[in-house]
């Protein structure tokens, strides 16, 4: 038996690495690297599988569906963008600065949340966004209602920025998703993931075994993303990084996947992203929302068809192929020995 | 003092209508322990009903409400028939997901047919006209708004409380499958209480084109403060809701007036934040 396991285990892993050697590549295939819309998806894809993966943690593995992931994004994506056009300096200070003003959110208003449950939970937390949202949209000193428009300084990894090719920011992508990723996938096979799954059925728990300080660091994670956002975007506006929309993005990713999976997230990216950029690509021209009325239809197709998420295809898929080959097998391969 | 109470009494009677949105959000989540995401855009739907029949017809707002409420009666059953259905029993996430595809979709629609613009009805009978009490002054429009939606809350109370229907849907929300030995049609009673859900949010948003403007991203707000209402009222409980909707509609003006108009929302959700620090369940909830 041991040995067997073992082989399967190894069989992912081999899976995996595959994976990200092909994604390592993937900016070398002609068709990615000549069309720079396409590229743009698939960074698109990357930094928004990592952002629903973040969210996933809590709202998938833990059950506590949190809609204010936004802010954490937001504060990041101010971080970045203040340090570039504020002070005119490098990104890297303000991403730090960031990443930790975010920490310490997720502190302060974790307290009085985790205390809530279900319905409670996610309304308090569609209320905090809506809070920061509309303090920032009057906040001077952050770029107010207009937002923050990025200079234009040196490309490069030094400011974090590049204008020829996307392929920089590629690879800054990628590596945001492999760490969220890895860390995800370290945490499911850890103790903690059995703790996860614990609290998911009982929510009173959830602080005593420390759902709170991975929190805190899934928001420090999520702020990452949002300073990569900001740098990608070249321009931060309150209504872009900290909304209901934004969060609800992180929700609707990991959900379309297969919330409390791995894999979920990136299939829901994979899903959602093409399809919102390529509506908006083809539909948006038409003016007057064309594109979000066929997103929105779209949405509620596939919640209501599948509703645990797109990774419920793939094991109908799995099981059937298993299925068929038993057969083919015949009888005795499937009953006992 | 005196302008104390005028704008306490102001944010009062708006504080009546965003009871009578969250009465229908509240009945639903009492009932099925679903959010209807699309809650704000059925409000936003009933106005652009309201307005039309106003502008092509010449027919009143006051008059309007009926057919208003009626067209989100059936915007109701439907969404409970198309989507909804499917979602009972699936986690609480996946219809909040499918209301908020249903959000975006009925928010385009209108964008695309009505335009973005700021639409305004002028010439309606309660128009600007106002009530004057002593020195304080209400707008009319206003005060038959909130004097209609304390009727409708009224009635919707009554109608759970006494009658015979309203005890089958207590006896579903409690248990469906004790109802359904019972002999209760529960999945009637889910089609009607939705349904009645978007009569209350209809007559809400039918009488508001006499004072406010429709486009398209009104109803996103009103929806959010109706979760608000209904979290902070406690789970289902229609006197909680209509308790919330008051103490919210007088901190918003209250904040809106002594600080910063920009401070009110913030001064209301902050609001939620507190009571719910207190009381985890809400004012009413257990």
């Amino acid at each position: 038996m041991k040995p067997m396991q073992r082989k399967a285990l190894k069989k992912k892993d081999a899976l995996w690495l595959g994976f990200v050697a092909l994604l390592t590549l993937l900016p070398l295939a002609p068709a990615v690297a000549a069309n720079s819309f396409h590229m743009h998806v698939v960074i698109l894809i990357l930094l928004f599988a990592s952002m629903a993966q973040a969210w996933n943690i809590i709202g998938g593995y833990c059950g506590q569906v949190s809609f204010g992931h936004s802010v954490f994004f937001g504060i990041g994506a101010y971080g970045a963008g203040m340090a570039v056009v504020t002070y005119g300096g490098m990104p890297w200070p303000g991403i730090l600065v960031g990443v930790i003003l975010a920490a310490a959110v997720a502190v302060v208003i974790s307290y009085p949340c985790f205390k809530l449950s279900g319905h409670y939970f996610a309304i308090a937390t569609f209320a905090i966004v809506e809070i920061f949202n509309r303090s920032f949209l009057v906040w001077d000193w952050i770029g107010g209602a207009l937002g923050l428009d990025y200079p234009l300084v040196k490309e490069g990894l030094m400011n974090l920025m590049w204008y020829n090719t996307k392929t920089g920011y590629y690879y800054c992508a990628l590596i945001l998703f492999l760490t969220i990723f890895g860390t995800v996938r370290w945490l499911e096979g850890h103790r903690f993931g059995y703790y996860m799954r614990a609290v998911r059925e009982g929510q009173e728990t959830a602080e005593s075994l420390g759902v709170n300080s991975t929190a805190v660091k899934l928001a420090a994670l999520t702020a990452l993303c949002g300073a990569f956002f900001a740098q990608y975007n070249l321009r931060v506006d309150t209504p872009m990084v900290v909304s209901l929309d934004m969060s609800m993005k992180f929700v609707l990713i990991t959900v379309l996947g297969g919330a409390g999976t791995l894999v979920g997230p990136l299939l829901g990216a994979a899903v959602l992203i093409p399809l919102q950029e390529y509506t908006q690509a083809f539909w948006g021209g038409l003016g007057g929302g064309v594109d979000l009325i066929i997103f929105g239809l779209l949405i509620i197709l596939m919640v209501v068809k599948q509703p645990g998420g797109m990774i419920g295809i793939f094991h109908a898929v799995q099981k059937g192929i298993l299925k068929r080959k038993n057969a083919a097998k015949g009888e005795s391969a499937d009953g006992a020995p | 003092m005196e302008t104390f109470v005028q704008v306490l009494i102001d944010g009062m009677l708006n504080g009546m209508v965003y009871a009578l949105v969250a009465a229908g959000l509240c009945l639903i989540w009492g009932l099925m322990d679903v959010i209807n995401f699309a809650h704000g855009e059925y409000l936003m739907v009933a106005m652009y009903v309201s307005y039309w029949l106003g502008f092509l017809l010449n027919v009143d707002p006051v008059v309007s409400v009926v057919a208003a409420g009626i067209f989100i009666f059936i915007l109701g059953v439907l969404t409970y028939q198309l989507i909804i259905r499917y979602t009972i029993g699936k986690p609480g996430l996946v219809a909040l997901l499918a209301t908020f595809g249903l959000a975006i979709f009925l928010k385009n629609v209108c964008l695309n047919r009505f335009s973005p613009n700021f639409l305004i009805l002028s010439g309606t009978w309660l128009g600007d006209k106002t009530l004057n009490l002593g020195n304080l002054i209400f707008s009319l429009p206003q005060v038959v708004a909130a004097f209609m939606a304390l009727v409708v809350v009224g009635l919707i109370y009554a109608l759970i409380n006494t009658t015979r229907f309203g005890w089958a849907i207590q006896a579903t929300a409690l248990d469906r499958d004790a109802a359904e030995l019972m002999g209760i049609n529960t999945e009637r009673i889910y089609l009607l209480v939705f349904g009645i859900s978007g009569a209350c949010v209809g007559i809400a948003g039918g009488i508001m084109p006499s004072y406010l403007a429709v486009h398209p991203e009104v109803g996103s707000m009103f929806g959010l403060i109706a979760f608000v209402c209904v979290a902070m009222g406690g789970f289902g409980s229609i006197p909680g809701a209509f308790l919330a909707g008051l103490l919210v509609g007088s901190v918003e003006a209250l904040a809106g007036f002594y600080l910063a108009p920009v401070f009110k929302y913030i001064a209301v959700f902050g609001l939620y934040l507190a009571v719910v620090c207190l009381r985890p369940k809400g004012i009413f909830g257990w």
